[in-house]
């Protein structure tokens, strides 16, 4: 009889976790899924239809009525094409120096920082812990005109006494690199970390010099980290506005810079919506063709 | 090509007074040895017993702290692992993940710059009959697979000395069985030196020309299987290849090519020839399958009682107490002479003494016997 008992038990403990196995992912799933409608879905249409409002004539600053004017679109562009290249151009530049600075920063702390590692790890991310406005700030100080840098420059034969690099597109390419430093550094560091040193000891058993070693086994098994380090900067840094804000000049001014400006200066919310989403567009996708064309989709 | 500065010396290995120190611990102690050219040798030992660390040195991936490896006469101690004629089959292998199976085999070649890397690779592939998965990356193959994929990225360069490190290690029983026989094979065929470092005597055995036991760093005993096996020269080496019965007792005469050994009050006979100690102090060692239960012969130990007793198949185990504080262990063949014996019963032990060994009595005579398995 207890045996019996012991069975049914079992049985009834099966069908009931079976149906509560069913409705666990969507439990799961829930306060991600309304975050996401919330703040997300929503806003984004909202957004959509902003970008295709016109203001009638005579019509208060600031007051819309929807008329599906999709010439929205091309007029903010048109009106915003240099700001919108030079954008991508920053980025692009900002994404390199950070990826030239933060690959061997990476690499180092993965192979070599022994007992350091976690240490390095937490300075990595330790400027997350002041503001990111006052550390754009202190830029201004580092490269000031009379600033260390700029002088120490300025010993230099053939340097012009004008030279300076605040307020000129270097200075903003170098806040941009700085500030997502850590989103290039952390990525890369997962996938070198991740790396069997023993494949790396096989090369050299291999006949692979130190150099062929890197270039042949640490640097495409580092694929997946420079993929989404380069993304995770990129991305930020084509949109950003405080870089170019505070480092800039007049004649650096990003696509970020314009969007801030028509939201809030100017009260023109369609270019201003236009403008973000074909920023967001074009973002997705140089991202979608960098995925294609890097191939790391089975690496990752 | 710019790396095709490798070494090509052919001739015996050679590693002479090889020592590695990791601050105060000492890895590797003083070791000097040769392999012959075209040799399968083993180094055996328990974890930590320094032959990782010894084939490593070989390999050019450790620096030794002093001494010299020498391939031949050309002296290749402070050679980069890079441009040593030595390659090395790694514990886990090590295939390059990123690259496919072909490719993985090719990776030496095409740092050499070789000229027909396909039919190499290929040939390579068919030794270890893995022709089909040339294109499959290293993560669709299964452990044995890629064990016998990373011994043809080793054994495609023709390198002078093959290492392999532990290599069989995370493969199967069954499966291992299979590879040792595999690799045995593909050492016969290409005819290059293997040094095969493993802490299973069994896989030792079954494979090696020469087996050296390693413990703390030096060499205990170096010689065949059936050498170390039949005639150990110290505990560590009884107790590490198999099973042993070791028995305190004091030398009472050596004459006639004939030690007589005396323990609690019984004496046995050793061959001279079989004694590896000049001392009084020995322990008279005998392999659990030549002892037989009878009271003829003329090394005995009457009045045993059997306290354990297990069946394994090809044989029977029997635990059996002697009058005194010890315990033998005694194998008896599962045939018609079988003695079937209880526990408890009341039994006597005889061997001959071409079976008797005798070792240095001054040792721990545990040395070698409850090392914790690695796997």
């Amino acid at each position: 009889m207890a045996f019996v008992h012991g069975l049914n038990t079992a049985h009834s403990g099966a069908k009931s976790s079976l149906k509560s196995k069913s409705l666990t992912p969507y439990i799961l799933l829930a306060p991600g899924l309304i975050w996401l409608i919330t703040f997300f879905i929503i806003p984004i249409f909202s957004l959509a239809s902003t970008s295709t409002m016109v203001r009638p004539e005579g019509a208060q600053i600031g007051t819309y009525v929807q008329e599906l004017r999709f010439a929205n679109y091309v007029d903010a562009f048109l009106a915003n094409k240099e700001q919108y290249l030079r954008s991508f151009v920053y980025a692009a530049f900002a994404t390199l120096l950070a990826l030239a600075i933060a690959y061997p920063l990476a690499y180092a702390i993965a192979f070599k920082s022994g007992k350091y590692r976690n240490i390095l790890l937490v300075m990595v991310v330790a400027p997350f812990f002041t503001s990111f406005l006052l550390r754009t700030i202190a830029w201004t100080q580092i490269l000031a005109d009379s600033g260390p840098i700029v002088s120490a420059i300025k010993v230099l034969p053939f340097v012009d006494e004008m030279f300076r690099i605040n307020n000129t597109s270097t200075a903003v390419v170098i806040g941009l690199a700085y500030n997502f430093l850590p989103f290039m550094t952390l990525p890369l560091y997962a996938s070198l970390e991740r790396i069997d040193p023993r494949t790396l000891e096989a090369a050299g058993d291999l006949y692979a010099n130190g150099f062929t070693t890197f270039r042949k086994v640490t640097l495409p098994l580092s694929m997946p980290g420079v993929v989404a380090g380069t993304l995770l900067t990129f991305i930020p840094a084509a949109g950003d506005y405080v870089n170019a804000a505070i480092l800039g000049n007049p004649g650096t001014k990003m696509i970020g810079n314009v969007i801030e400006s028509r939201f809030f200066a100017v009260v023109d919310y369609p270019t201003a919506a236009a403008l973000s989403f074909t920023l967001m567009a074009t973002i997705l996708i140089l991202v979608t063709l960098y995925i294609r064309k890097s191939g790391t989709d089975e690496l990752v | 090509m710019a790396n095709n500065k490798v070494s090509q010396d052919t001739g015996d290995l050679k590693l002479d007074r090889l020592s590695k120190h990791y601050g105060d611990f000492c890895a590797v102690d003083d070791l000097s040895l040769v392999v012959p050219d075209g040799s399968f040798f083993a180094l055996l030992g328990p974890s930590g017993c320094g032959k990782t660390t010894t084939l490593r040195m070989v390999a050019g991936l450790e620096e030794p702290s002093a001494g010299t490896i020498s391939i031949g006469d050309t002296d290749i101690t402070t050679q980069k692992s890079y441009r040593r004629n030595v390659n090395t089959v790694f514990q886990n292998y090590a295939l390059f993940p990123h690259l496919t199976i072909f490719e993985n085999i090719a990776f030496g070649l095409r740092r050499r710059g070789v000229k027909d890397v396909k039919t190499e690779v290929e040939n390579a592939l068919n030794l270890v009959e893995m022709g089909h998965l040339a294109q499959r990356k290293p993560n669709q193959l299964s452990g044995g697979q890629q064990q016998r994929i990373a011994v043809a990225r080793a054994i495609v360069n023709r390198p002078e000395v093959l290492l392999l490190d532990e290599p069989l290690g995370a493969l199967d029983l069954k499966l291992r069985r299979q590879m040792q026989i595999e690799l045995k094979r593909i050492q016969t065929e290409v005819g290059i030196t293997f040094i095969h470092v493993t802490h299973d005597q069994e896989e030792a055995m079954t494979m090696a020309d020469t087996i050296a036991v390693m413990n703390l760093g030096k060499i205990e005993q170096m010689g065949s299987a059936t050498e170390l096996y039949e005639a150990p020269k110290t505990a560590f080496v009884a107790n590490f290849l198999g099973q042993c019965n070791l028995i305190k007792g004091k030398v009472t005469s050596r004459a006639n090519g004939k030690a007589v050994v005396l323990a609690k009050g019984i004496s046995f006979e050793v061959p001279l020839s079989r004694v590896a100690t000049d001392n009084e102090s020995v322990f008279v060692g005998v392999r659990p399958e030549k002892l037989r239960l009878d009271d003829t012969g003329i090394n005995s130990i009457k009045d045993c009682v059997v306290i354990d007793r297990s069946f394994v198949g090809t044989s029977t185990q029997y635990l059996v107490k002697a009058p005194w504080d010890l315990d033998l262990v005694v194998f008896e063949q599962n045939d018609e002479g079988l003695h079937d014996l209880r526990v408890g019963d009341k039994v006597s032990l005889e061997w001959d003494p071409e079976h008797t060994f005798a070792l240095d009595g001054a040792q721990d005579i545990n040395a070698g016997s409850d090392l914790d398995d690695e796997e």
